[in-house]
């Protein structure tokens, strides 16, 4: 009876999540592992790095990769190796904190202006279309020029500018979600606006919450690698990935190609990797992917394949014909 | 439908004039020891003729910061409205409306060209991808969306400077051909910038189309249509493909932001002399009034472009007419 008990006990749900991303998604899996690798990496960085990013030496300049120097030098002798590790730091902090800042910016105004509706609802939406409006890169570019360049500043102008953006996710949602007669209940037997959204609205909404949050880190991290590229993100001598390819890194590209190659090709890699988790995270918690194949994995999958059999003998059929 | 157009309509005044505000504010928020950094620039790099030492409160009389913040928007707003005059470079007194003049076209012409490359990419792909749903080539195609998504377009460019100038020592036209010039040297000039944007903007575009033509294929009619006994290539060109096409048409118009941020980049990279290099260059010299110019005239241009997405997208789908 006990053992009954125990075996029919839930799983936490995180637990059965990763146990679907297990099965049905291998190459979300794979994006997990690279993410992993590189958060590990941002983590580590003072233990990996086998010179300091910022750690000069005139005698080694635009050194080719070698044995001592992995992959290469820089035109101040700086350790190519050392840089990209201490770059993944950068890019880590911003996916992770500017998506959160994106997160947490778009349930305020999805919230408000979803739950709410009416006049709170239309005015909050003109500021969020005034915003939306703007091509991003023009628009954070203005920004950064007057909060000047800087890690925090890129996580709050990115977080804050693309959260507007995500907001209209979430505020469909908060609608969608109102709609139930339960948060009449709950407004009925006398529970404030607050709880209301908290208890009710918020476990409803997570999923979008989760997929904005993973797809969103991807683009944050190109996005801090092209402000800095044009040099208003995080200032040298901090080694950002998107920094490193532009000023020195062009100059010399043509001599010491490496200085371009590296930091893009593990920019691109773990952008790759985030975007797959991301992709996988969506797929499965997305409920209008449900029902349909994409969502369903192995079963979506047989699912397709009967569909598509029953197509194709219908197509020989017709061929019969 | 008419009730629908003058309500869409309206809405764009609160839109636009919020973007004016955030614009302003924005250009307003310069700090205070900006202006004197940009006074003794202006000396050190002799911008001013004759050596003249720079008032810090003639430059704020320039920038028209001298006056409370209700007066500067208004004279801001009235200058651009009865004149079209969006201000002038800081730095060589051009007025932005001349020099935007100058700059569009190469934008304008990068966007198009790689939003049409773009669409021959990613929406063959796309639909593709959807009627074979999981199977190999559906992979293939998704890998390729999110390779796309993935590789930053600035690193693309740079790698294809670098590796045919270092095997064949061939390099890229740096110096700006004009159309009218050269119309061939031109073309190839663009070709390969708005490959790279075209490429990468295909990515999104293409997973866009793939989902809405699973939306799509999951309607009833398309039962119908197999059931009638049509082709594939009837019931996916005409059945599927032609009820994706609309909101696919609405959807390119919202990621114009987006591609014209991907100019930016190319236009840096690949020496055109555009309106995203105008905008770096702006910043480069804090030249204000030309960010916040500049700033203001895409937005009211992505603005006017969703909004004849939107409309037509509401004269073609017979469903809003009764609407």
């Amino acid at each position: 009876m006990q053992n009954q008990i125990k075996k029919n006990k839930r799983q936490p749900r995180f637990v059965g999540f990763f146990k679907r991303l297990f099965r049905e998604k291998p190459m979300g899996l794979a994006g997990g592992i690279i993410l992993l690798l590189a958060l590990l990496v941002a983590i580590f960085a003072d233990f990996l790095a086998p010179y300091g990013f910022n750690e000069v030496n005139m005698a080694q300049v635009l050194k080719p990769p070698s044995f001592t120097y992995l992959l290469g030098t820089d035109n101040l002798g700086r350790d190519m190796l050392s840089r990209i590790i201490y770059g993944a730091r950068i890019s880590i902090i911003v996916g992770i904190c500017a998506s959160a800042m994106d997160v947490i910016v778009a349930v305020f105004i999805g919230f408000v202006s979803g739950y709410f509706g009416g006049k709170v609802d239309l005015i909050m939406q003109r500021f969020v279309d005034a915003i939306i409006i703007f091509p991003n890169l023009f628009l954070y570019l203005a920004v950064m020029s007057v909060t000047g360049p800087g890690l925090t500043q890129v996580i709050f102008v990115l977080g804050i500018l693309s959260g507007v953006g995500s907001s209209r996710i979430i505020r469909s949602a908060v609608m969608q979600t109102k709609l139930n007669t339960y948060i009449d209940a709950s407004r009925a037997i006398g529970s404030p606006h607050f709880l209301v959204l908290i208890r009710h609205i918020l476990p409803n909404v997570m999923a979008p919450i989760i997929i904005i949050f993973s797809i969103a880190m991807g683009g944050m991290i190109i996005s801090e690698a092209s402000l800095s590229f044009l040099g208003l993100g995080v200032p040298p001598p901090a080694p950002s990935w998107g920094g490193m390819l532009s000023g020195s890194g062009r100059r010399y590209m043509l001599t010491a190609p490496w200085m371009a190659i590296w930091p893009g090709l593990f920019l691109s890699i773990v952008v790759y990797g985030v975007n797959m988790l991301g992709d996988a995270v969506r797929d499965l918690l997305d409920p209008r992917l449900r029902g349909g194949v994409g969502g369903l994995g192995e079963y979506g999958v047989k699912k397709a394949k009967k569909a598509l059999e029953k197509k194709q003998n219908m197509a020989s059929l017709n061929k019969d014909k | 439908m008419k009730g629908y157009l003058i309500r869409r309509l309206l809405l764009i005044i609160p839109t636009i004039f919020i973007s004016t505000l955030i614009v302003f504010i924005i250009a307003r928020s310069i700090p205070g020891s900006a202006v004197e950094l940009m006074a003794t620039e202006m000396e050190t790099e002799g911008m001013i003729s004759g050596g003249v030492s720079v008032d810090v409160d003639y430059l704020r009389a320039k920038l028209g910061l001298d006056v409370p913040m209700h007066i500067q928007y208004f004279r801001w707003i009235s200058a651009i409205v009865t004149r079209g005059d969006f201000g002038a470079s800081l730095w060589t007194g051009i007025p932005l409306s001349e020099e935007f003049g100058l700059r569009y076209p190469v934008t304008f012409e990068l966007s198009l060209m790689s939003m049409i490359i773009s669409i021959l990419v990613a929406v063959p792909i796309g639909v593709y991808s959807a009627i074979r749903q999981d199977t190999a080539s559906d992979y293939l195609g998704r890998t390729f969306a999110i390779v796309g998504l993935s590789i930053p377009n600035f690193w693309v460019a740079t790698m294809i400077v670098i590796f045919p100038a270092i095997w064949w020592g061939w390099a890229p036209p740096i110096e700006y051909i004009p159309i009218t010039k050269n119309f061939f040297g031109n073309i190839g000039q663009f070709l390969i910038p708005a490959t790279i944007m075209g490429i990468s903007a295909s990515a999104g575009l293409m997973r866009m189309t793939r989902t809405l033509m699973l939306e799509v294929l999951r309607n009833d009619y398309i039962r119908t249509a197999w059931s009638k006994g049509l082709t594939e290539k009837t019931v996916v060109l005409r059945h599927a493909f032609r009820n994706v096409s609309l909101p696919l048409i609405t959807m390119l118009g919202a990621r114009i932001p987006g591609l014209l941020g991907g100019a930016v980049i190319m236009e840096q990279i690949f020496g055109l002399p555009g309106i995203g290099r105008l905008m770096v260059e702006a910043i480069n010299d804090r030249d204000y009034p030309i960010i916040s110019g500049v700033n203001l005239i895409m937005a009211a241009f992505t603005l006017v472009v969703i909004l004849i997405t939107d409309i037509s997208y509401a004269y073609l789908d017979p469903r809003m007419k009764y609407k």
